[in-house]
């Protein structure tokens, strides 16, 4: 713990009385107050989180595009400036070392932002990667706050502070734009990982204090709390949305996951041939035996990571990567890695929870579709 | 948070707290409840269900884990907290009165801390 590094945002977590916890190298929130009272308030009115943890990385030269085309799996050179996408690095075997939204800000500028457990590695593949282009990447990371407003009043907290309310509230979803907020100038996204609409605010370190404190006294009369780590991955636990160590890795593929439509097979060169990025060659032969899917728990006891899922006769058909008690649900939500065979919907399974199995069914993803 | 300890509790290093009387009142620490964060799902022992010192005999479960609960007491289980089963925030709002988990009629137990012990180990 002690040698964890703090957030810019340390003392303000502190004042508002945070349960801190290591994560990823960083002494971050774990909740300050309760877990479940965060986690509605993101989605009945809005919750404030600090993500400072994260990692951003920045791409920048005349070949930016095409090299990162080659590094990652996505097609970032069909992406317009201004808008954002959900994509992953791979290793060459097709395993993912990290998932990543790639923010294009100018022709010639990405932010490619990573998971804080992973910052290390993507450095060092995309440094490796870029060999040879007219592209040079500099790590913000430490440089760079991250604050997110999520919840269905997220819009009406940013833009309240907005120095052009009408611009924040016409982002779309997915996009990002330099912005004033609270007269600091930030680039606002229209990005999340809970599930609801919301914004990120990428801020320089120094005005992240400022930014936060500006956020929270705009958010708190309409019912928006600062909120955890433990809510962010319930709430990205109900909405599907992966989470790399648990549904990814580097002994995972992206269409194991369900993702296989980040892989964008159709990319092409200059010349019109099949573009190389780096993990085609494994993920075009790739024959998925096993798929992520939902799990409804028919109990009280949640499915747990790492506990095996067997079928009902108690043969082991796969594993659970996340789960706990749905706060919006009521009952156990996990997903899970199983057998092909055994992970068409309806599908009645076991997951031995420390020792005893208790009944799931296979469901659709996500568990949480916020009403629109 | 160790000013928060009663003194007339006894302790456990598994986070389990014991009051003295026939039947023994047992619950989980504020140490332990804190750490949780918010419990949802409590599984205890049924009345009259045997219970060892040291052994497993329920589970509480919160939103972003879960945690055994060690019997600190060898006897017959007595009572159970039914308002805390069904109402488990109990056990985070007042883990040493109204958030209580057991009685039981103790016939021997286990090794025990006092609030001073339990403080220094939980503190370490």
């Amino acid at each position: 713990m002690t040698d964890d590094i703090r957030s810019p945002l340390h003392d303000e977590h502190v004042a508002l009385g945070a349960a801190l916890t290591s994560f990823a190298g960083w002494q971050m929130p774990l909740r300050y107050s309760s877990d479940i009272a965060e986690h509605q308030a993101v989605r009945t009115a809005a919750g404030l989180f600090d993500l400072s943890h994260m990692g951003e990385l920045e791409v920048v030269g005349p070949d930016a595009a095409r090299a990162l085309d080659r590094a990652l799996v996505g097609n970032l050179s069909a992406l317009e400036p201004g808008r954002a996408r959900y994509t992953m690095i791979c290793a060459p075997d097709g395993g993912v070392l990290d998932d990543l939204v790639v923010y294009r800000l100018q022709p010639e500028h990405f932010l490619v932002v990573a998971n804080a457990s992973n910052v290390a590695v993507v450095r060092e593949a995309l440094t490796e990667r870029l060999h040879g282009f007219d592209a040079l990447l500099a790590d913000a990371s430490l440089a760079t706050a991250l604050i997110a407003v999520q919840g269905p009043l997220a819009e009406q907290v940013v833009t309240g502070l907005a120095d052009d309310p009408q611009a924040a509230r016409d982002l779309r979803y997915y996009a990002s734009l330099p912005a004033r907020v609270a007269g600091l100038d930030v680039l606002l996204a229209r990005t999340g990982y809970t599930g609801e609409d919301g914004f990120e605010l990428f801020v320089p370190a120094e005005h992240a204090p400022q930014l936060w404190r500006a956020l929270l006294e705009a958010g708190t009369p309409l019912g928006m709390v600062p909120a955890g780590l433990s809510a962010r991955d319930s709430l990205r636990l109900e909405a599907g949305m992966p989470l790399y160590g648990n549904e990814l890795g580097t002994t995972t593929t992206p269409q194991d996951a369900g993702l296989g439509r980040v892989v964008r097979f159709d990319k092409v060169d200059d010349d019109g041939a099949p573009l190389p990025f780096v993990g085609r060659d494994a993920l075009e032969h790739a024959e998925p035996t096993r798929r992520l899917v939902g799990l409804q728990g028919l109990g009280r006891r949640a499915a747990r990571h790492g506990y095996p899922v067997t079928t009902t006769d108690g043969d082991q058909v796969g594993v659970v990567t996340s789960g706990a008690p749905s706060p919006t649900l009521g009952h156990p939500v996990a997903m899970a890695y199983v057998d092909l065979a055994h992970a068409d919907e309806g599908t009645d399974l076991l997951v031995d929870v420390r020792g005893r199995g208790e009944q799931v069914r296979v469901v659709p993803l996500p568990f949480y579709r916020r009403p629109r | 948070m160790a000013a928060e300890l009663p003194s007339n509790l006894h302790y456990t290093v598994e986070h389990e707290w014991l009051e003295d009387g026939s039947p023994s009142t047992v619950g989980i620490t504020s140490v332990a409840a804190d750490a949780l964060g918010d419990i949802v799902y409590l599984e205890l022992p049924a009345v009259g269900e045997q219970v060892t010192a040291g052994t497993v005999i329920g589970e509480i479960e919160s939103t972003k884990s879960v945690s055994e609960l060690f019997s600190p007491v060898t006897g017959t289980v007595a009572e159970v907290n039914q308002a805390a089963i069904d109402d488990p925030s109990l056990v985070n709002s007042d883990p040493f009165a109204a958030g209580w988990l057991l009685k039981v009629d103790v016939t021997a137990t286990g090794p025990l801390l006092t609030a001073d012990e339990y403080a220094a180990q939980s503190a370490g």
